[in-house]
């Protein structure tokens, strides 16, 4: 008993070890870097004013195209080849629209003289290698050879707009709704289960309490603010407030007492629903629009 | 219809066991298998999309260095005679259940791959190939498809590792027994032992072309 105690003791502390092992080996190659812009610059070479311009330059490709594009500056990639580097990053950073998948990436590593045009799959056709290393070879290398970082990648943004502007992609919905709920867990499926299961007990237990017309009407309310909470937009909050309080109130779904004869249809408005933005693209935050799939699409170069 | 014949007893045994099977199945992985079976489906299916991407853009590769008056012939004719052994392979999704001929498979465009590196190396050494954007583009084309086979490829092993784990751990393994759901085989290095040795470099004599 005891050896068989202290067999499991050395195999836990094994394993433990092990994975120590694969933690310090995986440590090895440069970390994904966070996503907290459209330009990341960790290699110090852009001033702060050639940042902000080239971000506004992408978000306005953003607003009008609804292509994500981000630059991301490195010292080096190494041990890991540029390509290998830009892949594991584009991988998990997942940028483009969720439904389109439309996103490219642009990694310098500046002291290996390496770069790379990462395209999403959405966008091989808009963007297909050829024309990348075209883009690479044209406009950033000559550029990079005389030291103007800036000037390199603000033409290339250029080519490739055109480019992506030519492909015809859906047009961007006028509000990103989809930078909040790419962190998803709501779909409409939980929302209507949610409205028809949920909605008769609280009605019920908030008609007891207040009696029916203040009851429904307390009932829309919570569903319509639970919704908004969920989804973040306003529309489909209101919409399942208004439901609510239909249900409750009119049809009469979750029977509390004395509620049969008294009273006509309500015809008071909507049951809550939020006011105010829905999340997104303000203050400057911005967030990956968790689409893009990457599969090794785009060009490599150096200068 | 034939239901309503049975008496109720026998209904109800029925549909116990109907419940009971399927709770069984599904906690033994059954449905787990399903899923990670055509995940893996999926991703082989990428991987030879994009070999046959790279099979269809060597004529026009071999074709453009041929237009160079004295290109070494002995590496071109390498490409193509790998290339038509690479394509001769019935490559079919059902090759991730036969080790052996996915192992061929494997050999036969690991040969492919290292054939055209090398006629890529050789073209770099003709100045007029070099200055031809018509081949300067196929270049890059070959690259970012060398570039997708290794992601297809990648995605492929974690897809197949997930598989593997799942038809190997307790209890989804007794599921797996009872299927007859086997290990699948995953990529390897072709050339374990060379690469396990470090290049010897020497700048003293003149690189062999």
């Amino acid at each position: 008993m005891r050896a068989a105690a202290r067999r499991l003791q050395a195999a836990l502390l094994w394993c433990v070890l092990a994975c120590c092992s694969v933690l310090a080996t995986a440590q090895d190659v440069l970390p994904v870097p966070p996503l907290t812009g459209r330009v990341i610059d960790q290699s110090a070479t852009l001033t702060a004013e050639q940042v902000s311009a080239l971000s506004a330059k992408l978000q306005s490709i953003e607003e009008r195209r609804g292509t994500q594009i981000v630059v991301l500056m490195v010292p080096s990639t190494l041990p890991e080849d540029i390509a290998a580097y830009a892949q594991r990053v584009a991988d998990s950073w997942k940028i483009g629209r969720r439904d389109v998948g439309d996103g490219l990436l642009i990694v310098v590593a500046k002291n290996d003289r390496r770069i790379r045009v990462e395209v999403a799959k959405a966008l091989e056709g808009a963007v297909p290698d050829a024309a990348a290393g075209r883009i690479i070879n044209e406009q950033i290398a000559p550029a990079f050879k005389a030291n103007d970082y800036a000037g390199g990648l603000n033409s290339a943004v250029d080519r490739l707009e055109q480019r992506i502007a030519g492909e015809g992609l859906p047009a961007p919905a006028p509000r990103t709704g989809g930078s909040r709920s790419g962190r998803g867990g709501f779909d409409i499926q939980d929302l209507a289960i949610f409205l028809f299961v949920g909605v008769p007990i609280l009605g019920g237990i908030l008609k007891g309490i207040f009696g029916r017309k203040l009851g429904s009407l307390l009932t829309g309310g919570a569903v319509g603010g639970i919704g908004w909470f969920l989804t973040a937009s306003a529309l489909i909050a209101a919409g399942a407030g208004l439901l609510a309080l239909l249900l409750v109130g009119v049809m009469g779904i979750g029977g509390g007492r004395g509620s049969r004869g008294s009273g006509g249809p309500i015809i008071w408005g909507g049951g809550g629903g939020g006011f105010g933005g829905g999340g997104g693209f303000g203050g400057g935050g911005f967030s990956s629009g968790g689409g893009g799939d990457v599969g090794g699409g785009g060009a490599s170069g150096r200068w | 219809m034939f239901l309503t014949l049975s008496s109720p007893a026998r209904r109800a045994r029925g549909l116990l066991a109907a419940l009971f099977a399927a709770l069984v199945l599904s906690g033994c992985g059954y449905n787990s298998f399903q899923q990670l079976d055509e995940q893996v489906k999926a991703a082989w299916s990428e991987v030879l999309n994009q070999y046959q991407r790279r099979a269809d853009l060597i004529p026009n590769i071999v074709a453009t260095v041929k237009g160079e008056a004295n290109f070494e012939q002995e590496t071109l004719t390498k490409v193509i005679e790998a290339r038509s052994r690479a394509t001769s392979i019935q490559a079919t999704p059902e090759l991730v259940n036969d080790p052996e001929a996915f192992d061929k498979f494997q050999k036969a465009q690991g040969e492919l791959t290292g054939a055209l590196s090398r006629l890529m190396v050789v073209a770099e050494q003709y100045p007029n190939l070099k200055a031809n954007q018509a081949f300067q583009d196929l270049r890059v084309q070959l690259e970012g498809t060398e570039n997708r086979i290794t992601v297809a490829r990648n995605r492929y092993i974690k897809t197949v590792a997930d598989y593997n784990v799942l038809a190997r751990s307790f209890p989804s393994n007794l599921t797996a027994m009872v299927f007859g759901y086997k290990v699948k085989p995953s990529f390897t290095v072709q050339n374990e032992a060379q690469i396990s040795v470090p290049p010897s470099v020497s700048f003293d004599k003149p690189a062999s072309k």
